[in-house]
């Protein structure tokens, strides 16, 4: 697959891959996700606006150049923006890739990075030379303005123009709480959601902390997703339990989305209202038992988003998804084209529909 | 209390303009029954003095007629109120000053009157909208988005083409937010204050007499008790 360079949301020969629950490829332009979804169906997105997460400055004591990359939080409560875990990346930006980028001096707790007009200070390392967790000195008000017009959202390589706040905003965004934006939701403007309505498809929000996706550190990155809190609403709950009663899937919009009702319904008492933190990992031996479908971004091999698709697929037809993104040159990453991804009969509902499947494959077999 | 009403929820209220004038007015107003309320203004010493003698306000300093602030206006407005409940685009310019006749008035300054009374709130309502959908999606009661207005955007006054044709063009803007967003939840009205005792009618009319001119605080109440009522009108059919 090839880089989407241009950071255009919703690009108009935007594509959609979409695998069925039988495993049968087909594909759409994705400005016709509302007509591909059914009437009943639910579709849940990540209404999380993304932080300018990169904040440049000083490590004060070396007076060494710095880029800090705001990673997590402990909660998405509103004054809780004190502490952050961070990537610290030596002197350089975006256009260089991260996996060139210089380690940052030494960091020890007690030091102070001047940030802007912030100053914050490393209070804990995290294991790793580039992460630390580190508190902001002033209140909530001062933190948030300081990041909100000092900070740059988080970028990499593949896109050299500088991004703004606009470009990383999905059109949804609500609360400011991702550290990268949960670019599935790219594929949603206001217009889809009218469609969705008028076509009997019911739409839900969640908020969920989408992480960073990349360090170009491969011990770091085999750490990743770090956690990241979420929040789900009492409405969203209702949602999700009226689509199963008249039998609707339950469409998980972006990766962050299936993370954390799954996470939340791994609890004990199942899925209800609230805030969480999920920690856990999604992948091919996850038993998935909240989300049906995923539209997601195209993902290559080796990175935990792929993995995560697993839990929908069996490996035989993600190599035929991988073959068919590489075959019709979908576009990957953030700005690139997307997947729909039914959980496949074999891996949720047991052998009737498996045999259907069968039944549908010897069919089509039939006819060609 | 000798009888039980429900308790109030308390709103996630924002105003932009609000260090002077009316704005002033909603923020304390806001701010006195409880409201949370972030307000948006562009002087920074002045953001502050609000601020700290309205415990609880959130200020934030950022020019809403600037492309470049605004959503990290949104931000510090989300962030700091965790939800939106109310937006009041309140901010706005009188475009030159003294007023000046249309066949006077220099483009940069028309083109300033818009992009501060028409292209900002239009911004800002953008950025937000995420924000607002989400609250009406877990309240009952509806989002309200205010564009305040007035009898300029109505009547064509002499000497008045910048703010007034830039007020039209402002009220229509949300008479066309309101169609698009009542599937969402989301009802925006303008409401014209009428004539007030302020610092812009002060600009624009030197030697009114401020006894003859509504009082800021009084039509700040007026305000409310009408997005009270916008709050609890029935909603359309849902978009859910």
């Amino acid at each position: 697959m090839k880089a989407a360079t241009a950071p255009v949301q919703r690009p108009s020969d935007a594509r959609l891959l979409v695998v069925d629950a039988c495993g049968r490829l087909s594909q759409r332009p994705r400005s016709a996700l509302a007509e591909t979804l059914a009437p009943g169906d639910l579709v849940v997105a990540n209404d999380a606006a993304t932080w300018p997460a990169s904040l440049v400055g000083t490590h004060v004591a070396t007076g060494s150049a710095i880029e800090v990359r705001l990673a997590g939080r402990a909660s998405l409560v509103a004054d809780d923006v004190e502490t952050f875990s961070a990537v610290v990346f030596g002197a350089g930006d975006h256009r260089t890739p991260t996996e060139r980028r210089p380690l940052p001096p030494a960091l020890t707790v007690g030091d102070a990075l001047a940030l802007g007009p912030l100053t914050a200070h490393v209070i804990k390392g995290l294991g790793h030379p580039r992460l630390v967790e580190l508190r902001f000195d002033d209140d909530a008000d001062t933190i948030r303005a300081g990041i909100a017009r000092h900070g740059r959202p988080v970028q990499y390589a593949h896109v050299e123009t500088p991004l703004a706040l606009w470009d990383v905003w999905t059109r949804i965004a609500a609360l400011p709480a991702a550290f990268e934006p949960p670019s599935a939701g790219f594929a949603l403007d206001w217009r889809m959601l009218d469609r969705f309505a008028a076509r009997g498809i019911a739409f839900a929000t969640l908020t969920h902390a989408a992480g960073l996706s990349s360090t170009g550190d491969p011990a770091l990155d085999a750490r990743l997703p770090l956690d990241e809190p979420y929040v789900i609403s009492a409405t969203t709950v209702a949602a999700i339990a009226a689509a199963r009663r008249r039998g609707g899937r339950v469409v998980a919009v972006g990766t962050t989305v299936a993370r954390a009702l799954e996470h939340a319904a791994a609890r004990p008492g199942g899925l209800h209202a609230g805030s969480g933190l999920a920690d856990n990992r999604i992948g091919a031996a996850t038993r998935l038992t909240v989300v049906d479908a995923i539209v997601s971004g195209t993902h290559e091999p080796g990175t935990s988003h792929h993995a995560l698709l697993a839990a929908f697929v069996p490996a035989s037809t993600l190599a035929r998804v991988d073959a068919a993104l590489d075959a019709f040159g979908y576009r990957t990453h953030e700005y690139g084209d997307s997947v729909l991804i039914e959980r496949a009969h074999e891996r949720s509902r047991g052998d009737a529909e498996t045999s259907r499947c069968r039944a549908v494959a010897a069919e089509a077999a039939l006819a060609a | 209390m000798t009888h039980s009403e429900p308790a109030r929820t308390a709103l996630r209220v924002a105003v932009t303009g609000g260090t002077s004038g009316l704005g002033r007015a909603l923020v304390d107003a806001f701010a006195a029954r409880g409201d949370a309320v972030a307000f948006v203004a562009r002087d920074a010493a002045r953001v502050r003095a609000v601020a700290a003698a309205v415990p609880g306000s959130h200020g934030i300093v950022g020019d809403v007629a600037d492309k470049d602030s605004v959503h990290a206006i949104a931000l510090q407005i989300g962030g700091a109120l965790g939800g939106l409940d109310v937006l009041v685009h309140n901010a706005s310019t009188l475009g030159p000053v003294p007023l000046a006749l249309l066949a006077d008035t220099e483009c940069e300054d028309f083109e300033q009157a818009l992009a501060t009374n028409v292209l900002g709130p239009f911004r800002l309502t953008k950025a937000l909208l995420g924000l607002l959908a989400s609250s009406a999606r877990e309240s009952r009661d509806r989002g309200v988005v205010v564009h305040v207005t007035s009898d300029a955007a109505v009547t064509p006054y002499a000497g008045w083409g910048a703010y007034g044709a830039s007020k039209a063009a402002f009220a229509h803007l949300g008479r066309i937010w309101h169609e698009e967003l009542a599937p969402h939840g989301v009802a925006v009205i303008d409401v014209d204050p009428g004539d007030m005792d302020t610092p812009m009618h002060a600009a624009a009319i030197p030697d009114a007499d401020p006894a003859t001119l509504k009082r800021p605080r009084d039509a700040a109440r007026e305000l409310i008790e009408r997005i009270d009522r916008e709050r609890a009108a029935p909603r359309m059919a849902d978009a859910r």
